[in-house]
């Protein structure tokens, strides 16, 4: 093996990106992409392509690179994958697609950086014009979409190619859910956000914006008017430590201070009017991806100290790695085995304090993780004047009330079949973090692939018995 | 999808009512439910609780108090608001319940008024306890007039009734044994803690619509969270109506004035650039 090691993507130096919102990861040359693509063993039995949940023919694509023959490429790419310029940034390759790649089981070598070329073709296929793209008569029947998040726009698509008229509705002025208000500009810019709304736009989808379906417009109303319905409307509700002083001033969800800076772009107050607070000494509670975003963004705000509070160890970190050493880079501290148990305040409520207490790992719970046990007399504190609480989401308060019928799990997510998205409701599907509880883009866009094909032949079978 | 302004009206100085298209809002809207707009692309998402609804509009009334508000009053019949989301929240609870005291103060009274209307037809027996700072500020007199059975109105400056707060003429209500059974209460949050304090005192029920800072409204983010009776809610899903006798007053204070620096340095650049707007 010639090369054991991924060719490097270049990145922007750390003291350049934390002080703007560029994107960090810069992308492939097209010398870059046609050497890694060369890396790949063209397996015969491609095992890369069972750890991508939406199935890509990854061989394919990756020989059209290798051939340099970026049109073909970009072909095969979207035949299973409607956003590949975003799945190719935000996907945890490492755990999906590339985790399988052979290369990968060698001693000392790197699998295929699937990812990146994906996104460099993607890329390539954003800067070209805009193809005419061939619009499917829509003559079907119609399909509600609710949400344009990852789950919904892959239904969209999905359904838009396959002759159905597609209208999605979604509760923020902009689509993309998670991927306009969550994930921040330097990891996802919001402009390819924006370009892969508009193919979609382009296959004939129709976009009503500022609904929120239970609230704005009764679902019975959605149900009478379309033949079938998708939810996909998110894990969206932010769950709070609940510990003493939680609603002092300055403490965020990360929902909150993440949609302020992405969504409302309160970086750029007062240009924009929307605000956000920037302080010097920011906590940011949990590990996980959202919360690496949340420590970064306050970071490129200012703050002088930016510390992510762990309950385990780096071991348990549920974050991608990548995202980890993007954040040591840009000097983002870590509290290992440690959790907030009270914030403290001053005379005007905004927190200045916070007293935590240090954990040891006892036995493995459910999860598979080792639980953490607070040390009796460890408590301590430290000043802060931001916090950030990124500990998970849950299901969206709307559920309970605006879709009347629905059966939910005991989590409170809609209770629908994993392999087709079908609810308890006739004609009503759904999937993504509302079924699944908060998971990754591209299984959000994988569980929109298997509703997509389910919901067509419902409508097929509907269609033949009218 | 736009939204236009069909008629603007100005009501008290820095105090402007709308009629804006929406016809959806119009068929959905119920009393005590509110709206989100946001003016233009730069523009933030603030809620406005919905007076009244005809066919195709619904009726909104804004007072100037920081960047947005001014920006919105400066906006003229034609114009669009860009985004406009609801309704939004959880109705009031209408009901039959005897002798109903709705007290409103400042621009609070205007999103009292469909309350009022929708307890009248309810048949209860109203009163209406209105108050503001002075007389000019004392908004749709004459509307609450032809809905209630008894008007109370009250300035600070005794420009217009009597002199003094709406605390006041309720004690006195209570003291003349005319005793509400239940009571709505919107205005400025400290008036409404008041308020809740003595109808906690007198054992009565008192809805009181809170209006924290929020950013969705739509329950994904907590920028609207109360503690209601030790509990945390978020306003925009689970109100915004509470009891008033078991909200934390005193935090929701001092939330509403996390962004004081904020607003005042964006108020500060508008008013800048836009010269005098005394006018207003």
């Amino acid at each position: 093996m010639s090369r054991p090691k991924k060719v490097p993507m270049p990145e922007l130096p750390p003291h350049e990106r934390i002080v703007s919102f560029k994107e960090v990861a810069l992308g492939y040359t097209e010398e870059q992409a046609v050497v890694e693509a060369q890396r790949c063993l063209q397996c015969k039995v491609p095992l890369c392509i069972q750890g991508c949940p939406v199935g890509i023919d990854i061989p394919g694509f990756i020989r059209a690179i290798s051939e340099r023959d970026f049109d073909s490429g970009i072909k095969i790419l979207k035949d299973s994958n409607s956003l590949p310029a975003i799945t190719g940034r935000v996907c945890p390759q490492e755990k999906q697609c590339e985790a399988k790649c052979v290369l990968g089981k060698i001693k000392g070598t790197e699998p295929v950086a699937i990812g990146r070329m994906e996104r460099f073709l993607a890329d390539m296929d954003l800067k070209a014009c805009p193809k005419s793209v061939q619009r499917v008569r829509k003559n079907k029947g119609n399909v509600a979409v609710i949400g344009a998040g990852p789950a919904g726009l892959t239904v969209a698509g999905d359904l838009a190619k396959l002759g159905y008229e597609v209208t999605v509705f979604e509760a923020f002025h902009k689509a993309g859910g998670v991927l306009v208000y969550g994930i921040p500009e330097f990891r996802l810019p919001k402009d390819i956000v924006q370009k892969e709304v508009e193919y979609v736009q382009s296959l004939g989808v129709k976009f009503v914006y500022n609904q929120i379906i239970g609230r704005t417009i009764p679902f019975e109303e959605l149900r009478n008017e379309y033949d079938a319905i998708f939810i996909g409307i998110g894990a969206g509700a932010p769950r709070f430590m609940g510990i003493p002083g939680s609603n002092l001033n300055n403490i965020y969800s990360a929902s909150e201070f993440l949609t302020r800076v992405n969504l409302m772009r309160a970086n750029r107050f007062p240009e924009y009017d929307t605000p956000v607070k920037i302080s010097d000494r920011v906590a940011v509670i949990g590990a996980g991806n959202v919360s690496m975003d949340a420590a970064r963004t306050a970071k490129r705000l200012g703050a002088k100290e930016v510390t992510i509070i762990y309950r385990r160890s780096e071991a348990e970190m549920p974050a991608r790695l990548e995202e980890y050493h993007h954040a040591l880079e840009e000097e983002i501290k870590f509290f290992w085995l440690t959790q907030p148990v009270e914030y403290i305040g001053d005379i005007n409520n905004n927190v200045r304090k916070m007293r935590c207490v240090r954990m040891e790992l006892g036995s493995p719970d459910e999860s598979g993780r080792r639980r953490p046990i607070p040390i009796e007399g460890s408590e301590f504190e430290i000043e802060i004047d931001l916090v950030i609480e990124a500990i998970g989401q849950k299901a969206n308060a709307v559920l309970k009330t605006g879709f009347p019928g629905l059966k939910l799990n005991r989590w409170g997510y809609i209770d629908a079949d994993p392999e087709t998205g079908q609810t308890n409701l006739e004609g009503v599907f759904a999937g993504g973090d509302i079924v699944t509880g908060a998971a990754t883009v591209i299984e959000a866009m994988g569980a929109g692939k298997k509703a997509a094909k389910a919901i067509g032949e419902y409508l097929l079978k509907a269609s033949k018995a009218g | 999808m736009a939204h236009r302004i069909l008629r603007k009206r100005k009501l008290a100085p820095g105090v402007y009512e709308f009629w804006i298209e929406h016809e959806q809002i119009s068929k959905y809207a119920k009393p005590g439910q509110f709206l989100i707009i946001r003016s233009n692309e730069k523009g933030e998402r603030i809620p406005l609780t919905i007076v009244e609804a005809s066919k195709n509009a619904v009726r909104v009334i804004v007072k100037c108090i920081g960047k947005s508000t001014y920006m919105m009053a400066m906006m003229n019949e034609g114009d669009e608001f860009l985004d406009v989301v609801g309704p939004l929240g959880n109705p009031s609870e209408i009901d039959y319940y005897g002798h109903v005291t709705v007290i409103g103060g400042g621009v609070g009274i205007a999103p009292l008024l469909p309350i009022t209307r929708a307890l009248k037809k309810a048949k209860n027996r109203i009163t209406a306890i209105l108050g503001a700072a002075t007389a000019e500020q004392l908004i749709l007199k004459d509307e609450f007039e032809e809905t209630v059975d008894n008007l109370i109105l009250t300035t600070d400056d005794g420009t217009f009734g009597k002199k003094g707060l709406v605390t006041e003429r309720l004690e006195e209500l209570i003291a003349s044994g005319d005793k509400p059974d239940i009571i709505w209460a919107i205005g400025p949050t400290v008036m409404m803690k008041f308020v809740s304090l003595i109808a906690a005192r007198e054992n009565i029920l008192c809805w009181a619509s809170l209006n924290p800072i929020m950013v969705d409204g739509t329950g994904m983010c907590g920028a609207c969270r109360v503690e209601v009776d030790g509990h945390m809610k978020f306003a925009c899903v689970d109100g915004p109506e509470f009891d008033g006798r078991k909200v934390n007053w005193n935090e929701l204070i001092k939330r509403q004035h996390q962004y004081m620096e904020e607003e005042r340095k964006a108020l500060e650049a508008f008013k800048k650039k836009a010269g005098d707007l005394s006018w207003l």
